[in-house]
């Protein structure tokens, strides 16, 4: 059996983000970068299922980005991937999710994948539109937000998680994608002398220009930071002080202290 | 300008939050139908054209069916935009009918500008402005970004048939999980994020809640690494609360967080990062490292 998962590099989400000068995205320059949170939980569920298969099954992860998005993919192989593919593209915080999806897609068409991972959204982006888009565009049948995943015999039943928590439960036959939610799993750190042996997997280097065939149908206007609104108080300086600050505040607007 | 808004149903009932389609289309300043797979029993409130097909026949999920019947309703009426919201519905179902049309879609919008439409971008930390080039686009909203309208009236019904075999067999609904703690009664409510670091970390979260008087809260990642039972999750997937004091502690606020504590009387944040969005629904940030304090503040409390 042939599993593919799809994994997007991201910035840390606890940085400073300030517009590129096309002011279309972000300045790159000193972020630190890891693994798309919902991404690693798909990670997760691929090797699981790479383990229960066995040496019959192969796991494959894809990542589309420029050269720093190798070490996101040396992750995923001391997690327990087979191989790797690369698809180098410096500009592809630039395409559209259609494009990105577009440009998997492509990959994907002749290889034969019986089922495919990816996460149900990038934190950066967020569209969760770019695995739902592979399947349409490879005809496979497709279930997001999974909370829940099990394989048996060619087909995968599948738990969604719905609103107020109440869950939604599908089977579907491979070829398929699934989309991962958070919570599916609890992804593994790797270990040491999985992190050696990942050293020796393959990771394939290909160029975005021989699989983009499409133009993008979206384009971003501005990227910028929120209106600021409400009057809230921000406390800033010497802890001490902010106890002190926070209590007097406590005490004249809440009844919290009497 | 036209808008095909599509609505929701599940388990038998119509969504209310097929109401901020329409609110979201008369923003827009747009004529409006609408397709529901759903029942003659629940139509919405609204005297236009709607599509319906039996979610009885049809099935509530079935999203190959779905979208055949969105793509003739599209047939039909030639809209400009496809409209659905953001739910595990709509992210589900857009994509699939965005493909079929080669039409851009626009995810989670939150606002209608003359740029384009707004979207968040970075954990809610950002915004982006995103103006479709196709000449049809597919949008989902966010929920509860847009009013709650109820146009009234009786639709003009025209009855869709779905036929075709579906890929995917839907099993059945599981309920939520049972939940021991009943948030929804709490005055005070302390919530651990991730911020927190670490599982040992809760008790000093906790004990700040304890001080309050009140009960613990819990983020999801803090419930989906296990440090916090899920009955303490606020959110959209967890509890809506609205207590008198709401703290926060290493929360970034992500909206389906903030759409579970928003409607708090008074919310107090304590972040490293200035930035953090829940700030945006904070009378008080304090930027400081919980770790730091927290511990501190119980101090003071107590004595
Ligand atoms: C369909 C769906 C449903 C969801 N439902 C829910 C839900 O019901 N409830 C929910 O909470 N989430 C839900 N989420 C997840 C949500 O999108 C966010 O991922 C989550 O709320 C983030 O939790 P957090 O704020 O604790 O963590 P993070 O986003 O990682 O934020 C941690 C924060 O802590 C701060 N911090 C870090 N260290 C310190 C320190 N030492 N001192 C002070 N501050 C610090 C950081 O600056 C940051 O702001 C859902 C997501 C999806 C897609
Ligand atoms: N550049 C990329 N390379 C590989 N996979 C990606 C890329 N961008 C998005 N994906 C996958 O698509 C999912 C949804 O992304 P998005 O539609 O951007 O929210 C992610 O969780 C990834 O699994």
């Amino acid at each position: 059996m042939k599993l593919l998962v799809c994994i997007k590099q991201v910035p840390d989400l606890e940085s400073r983000f300030k517009p590129n000068t096309e002011g279309s995205w972000f300045n790159e320059a000193d972020l630190a970068w890891r693994m798309n949170e919902y991404d690693e939980y798909a990670v997760e569920q691929a090797v699981q299922l790479r383990e229960q298969l066995g040496d019959s099954a192969e796991l494959t992860v894809l990542s589309i980005g420029p050269d720093r998005v190798v070490e996101a993919i040396k992750k995923t192989l001391a997690m327990g991937a087979d191989n790797a593919v690369h698809i180098q593209d410096p500009a592809a915080a630039t395409k559209d999710p259609w494009q990105i999806a577009s440009i998997i897609a492509a990959y994907a068409k002749d290889k034969g994948f019986d089922l495919i991972f990816t996460g149900m959204q990038s934190q950066d982006r967020g569209s969760a539109q770019v695995g739902v888009t592979i399947a349409e565009l490879l005809g496979y049948s497709c279930a997001t937000t999974l909370v829940g995943f099990a394989f048996d015999n060619g087909t995968v039943t599948a738990k969604r998680e719905l609103e107020g928590g109440i869950k939604g439960v599908v089977k579907l036959k491979t070829p398929a994608l699934v989309t991962c939610q958070l919570g599916l799993n609890i992804p593994r750190y790797p270990t040491l002398p999985n992190i050696m042996k990942a050293k020796r997997k393959e990771i394939t280097a290909l160029a975005v220009a021989d699989l983009l065939t499409v133009e993008p149908l979206a384009r971003t206007a501005s990227f910028h930071s929120p209106a600021k609104k409400g009057g809230g108080i921000v406390l800033e300086g010497d802890v001490d002080n902010l106890v002190d600050q926070l209590i007097g505040i406590l005490k004249d607007k809440t009844a919290v202290l009497r | 300008m036209k808008t095909l808004l599509v609505g929701e149903y599940r388990e038998g009932t119509l969504l209310d939050s097929t109401y901020e389609l329409f609110g979201f289309a008369a923003q827009l300043g747009a004529d409006t139908a609408m397709l529901l797979v759903g029942s003659d029993g629940q139509l919405p409130a609204y005297g236009g054209t709607l599509y319906l097909a039996d979610a009885a026949v049809c099935g509530e999920y079935n999203p190959d069916l779905h979208k055949k019947l969105v793509l003739e309703a599209v047939q039909k009426e030639n809209p400009d935009y496809i409209v659905f919201v953001h739910s595990s519905y709509g992210w589900d179902l857009a994509p699939r009918v965005a493909a079929a049309l080669k039409a851009a879609q626009v995810s989670e919008v939150i606002a209608i500008t003359p740029g384009g439409f707004e979207v968040g971008c970075c954990n809610a930390k950002m915004r982006r402005t995103v103006k479709p080039s196709s000449a049809k686009a597919v949008l989902t909203i966010q929920a509860g970004a847009f009013p709650v309208l109820k146009p009234g009236g009786t639709p003009q019904v025209q009855r869709l048939a779905a036929e075709g075999s579906a890929a995917l067999e839907f099993i059945g609904y599981e309920p939520a999980e049972p939940k021991d703690v009943d948030l929804g009664r709490a005055e005070v409510i302390v919530t651990a994020g991730r911020g927190v670091g670490k599982k040992d970390n809760v008790a000093v979260i906790a004990a700040l809640a304890k001080a309050m008087g009140g009960e613990l809260g819990a983020s999801r990642p803090v419930v989906d690494a296990e440090w916090v039972s899920h009955s303490h999750q606020v959110g959209t997937t967890g509890q809506t609360v609205s207590p008198k004091l709401y703290v926060a502690c290493g929360v970034s606020g992500a909206i389906q967080h903030l759409a579970g504590m928003k409607k708090s009387d008074f919310i107090i944040a304590i972040n490293k990062d200035r930035d953090a969005p829940i700030g945006e629904v904070a009378d008080v940030l304090v930027v400081a490292d919980v770790m730091q304090f927290v511990p501190k503040l119980t101090a003071k409390l107590a004595s």
